[in-house]
């Protein structure tokens, strides 16, 4: 007969989530779940499969990394590979009627292919929110301030959120270069973090002396508020002074809500080539060395969907999160009843009443338990009901 | 404390040098050492030394926090790191070579290579359908004993090429070494990486 590889195997970057990692996950999505609803957000959930030709172009996630299938009448289907598109699909369809701002929230996976290392996650859950309808820099400050909580929440100390904005990267590079042409060759080198290529590109420009140097300060311009002073000397444009005067309002609303710490600004940070509109952020944490989450506003996806709004947002990844948070030990919730035939209804009653107490409660008879031994480690305490009411041992 | 993924081999010593000379404490037995971990707690660095392809994997998984790497592997490996500083050294270019006289091939081109998807995008960029064989070393041989037409692979000063009568026919970029940084790093401890770049941006000998 021949061998059968692939028995216990999953297509490439698919996961079992085995239970003690389910109830890790568990538990960090209750609590944030909780803490987005307290903020006034209310939740949604949408198809796994989508069209291609409307949320999946619409989507910041590259072409070649959506899954792809066809439905029976041969339109071409993505899972979703994100929630945003999604969420700005409902939004312009349904919810969207008086352009009054609306808060939602999601809890979902999302796929996207990997190419590279075999055992990355191409299914991923992701948690996050999506501000639709309000532009102003509050709506900003909201969404970053609310990712913070959630990662304070679930007892993550040590984070650091690096806050752009592409429209002073984008009115930067206009007013210098002179067309969007040459300004996308340039923020494709920040895009790929390529800081050496950025130079040598700025240097082999036919600029003054004193452009190619304004370009090239724009990589140092890190920190506080004293970058966003550095930033407005560098740029003369109505919209650069605008964007980098919204910075200055969302630093200091920052501080308001008490997230500033975290905050760190870095005018160079590109998270996307043409996805975001204004302010974006990355958020890190220690021992994971890919970002946990990310967001930004994105003005012009709704207008995708005909029906144009303002919008920010982010999503966190729950599985690097995990990762960041560390093992936690969230076994031993589960108690057993080991019970003998004759106190099956001893068993019963002792088990609903616990149960109605809101405990874990396994009832177990105990002919079925191969090897006591193992078999009691997997809970937190064994209660033995055997033989005759009276000798029961503990 | 940073740790700093160094490759071992060719870069090795000239990374060393340079980290000398921008006054980094570095005992001097550290060149000859085997060990793969070795600390330097006067400077509060831990160097791990790995295969020069595999620096930044370690860097994009951010278990070393800094690589030094060369311009080659970036490009064959695009991982997801920040590119900082062109620290200048290993100098050497990556180039199309074969047998002097020698035609592509009309039926079955193929190209041998230790950069498969450097040679694949070069070959594809000037439209020209090529097969690519992966080798993991001694790439010279291939045209001589027939396995491949042209081989792609780094060159500094041909002596290699020559010995095996081999020219170079195409030149596809200019190689030096990088310091490359894990993106989660380089916020957690911007300050430190920030010291770090300017000493060594210092020292960089300029081209």
């Amino acid at each position: 007969m021949a061998k059968r590889l692939f028995m216990f195997e999953k297509p490439l970057g698919m996961r079992d989530t085995l239970p003690f990692l389910y109830e890790m996950k568990k538990q960090v999505r209750r609590t944030m779940a909780e803490e987005i609803e307290r903020w006034g957000y209310e939740f949604i959930e949408t198809p796994t499969l989508e069209y291609y030709e409307t949320v999946g172009t619409a989507s910041a996630i590259a072409d070649h990394r959506l899954f792809k299938l066809l439905d029976q009448q041969g339109h071409t289907l993505v899972l979703r590979p994100d929630m945003t598109a999604p969420i700005a699909r409902v939004a312009a369809s349904r919810l969207y009627e008086d352009s009054n701002p609306l808060r939602l929230a999601y809890n979902a996976n999302v796929f996207r292919a990997q190419q590279r290392e075999g055992g990355r996650p191409a299914e991923f859950e992701q948690i996050g929110v999506e501000l639709i309808g309000d532009g102003t820099v509050m709506a900003d400050a909201e969404v970053i301030s609310l990712m913070a909580a959630l990662l304070k929440r679930v007892g993550l100390s040590h984070f650091s959120v690096a806050v752009g904005h592409i429209g002073y990267v984008n009115a930067l590079f206009l007013e210098i270069l002179g067309n969007e042409e040459r300004a996308s060759v340039l923020r494709r080198f920040l895009y790929e973090k390529n800081y050496v290529g950025y130079r040598e590109h700025v240097k082999s420009l036919p600029l003054s002396s004193i452009d190619q140097k304004r370009l090239l300060d724009l990589l140092s311009l890190r920190g506080g508020s004293e970058a966003i002073e550095a930033a407005k000397a560098l740029v003369t444009s109505e919209e650069g002074q605008r964007a980098a005067d919204e910075l200055a309002a969302l630093l200091a609303a920052l501080k308001t809500y008490g997230v500033s710490e975290a905050v760190k600004l870095d005018m160079a940070l590109v998270s996307h080539m043409s996805y975001y509109t204004g302010i974006l952020f990355e958020v890190y944490a220690e021992q994971v060395g890919f970002p946990i989450g990310n967001g930004g506003r994105y003005d012009d996806l709704l207008a995708k969907f005909s029906r144009p709004a303002p919008a920010t947002g982010f999503g966190l990844r729950v599985d690097r999160l995990i990762e960041a948070i560390g093992e936690t030990d969230v076994r031993g919730e589960i108690e057993c009843i080991v019970f003998s035939q004759e106190r099956l209804a001893e068993a019963v009653e002792l088990a609903e009443a616990k149960r109605a107490e809101g405990q874990r409660v396994v009832l177990q008879h105990i002919t079925g338990i191969r090897d006591i031994d193992a078999y009691s480690q997997r809970y937190r305490s064994i209660v033995y009901l055997l033989g005759r009411s009276g000798h029961d041992g503990q | 404390m940073l740790t700093i993924a160094m490759p071992k081999g060719r870069i090795f010593e000239e990374a060393v040098e340079l980290l000398r000379r921008a006054d980094y404490m570095l005992p001097p037995e550290f060149e000859e050492s085997r060990k793969l971990v070795i600390d330097v707690a006067e400077e509060n660095m831990r160097f791990i030394l790995a295969k020069p392809m595999d620096v930044v994997t370690y860097v994009e998984h951010g278990v070393a926090d800094l690589g030094i790497a060369g311009k080659d592997v970036l490009m064959e490996e695009e991982r997801n790191v920040y590119e900082l500083l062109d620290l200048q050294i290993s100098r050497c270019h990556l180039a199309v070579a074969g047998l002097p006289g020698v035609k592509m091939n009309g039926i079955a081109p193929r190209v041998a290579t230790k950069y498969p998807n450097v040679a694949s995008t070069y070959f594809r960029e000037q439209g020209e359908q090529v097969e690519i064989i992966r080798l993991n070393g001694s790439i010279e041989l291939a045209p001589l004993i027939g396995l491949a037409d042209r081989i792609v692979d780094i060159v500094s000063t041909g002596r290699t090429l020559k010995e095996n009568g081999l020219v170079e026919l195409e030149r596809i970029a200019d190689v030096t070494s990088r310091l490359i940084v894990n993106p989660a790093s380089y916020r957690l401890n911007g300050e430190v990486i920030e010291r770090l770049v300017d000493r060594l941006a210092a020292v960089i000998p300029q081209p």
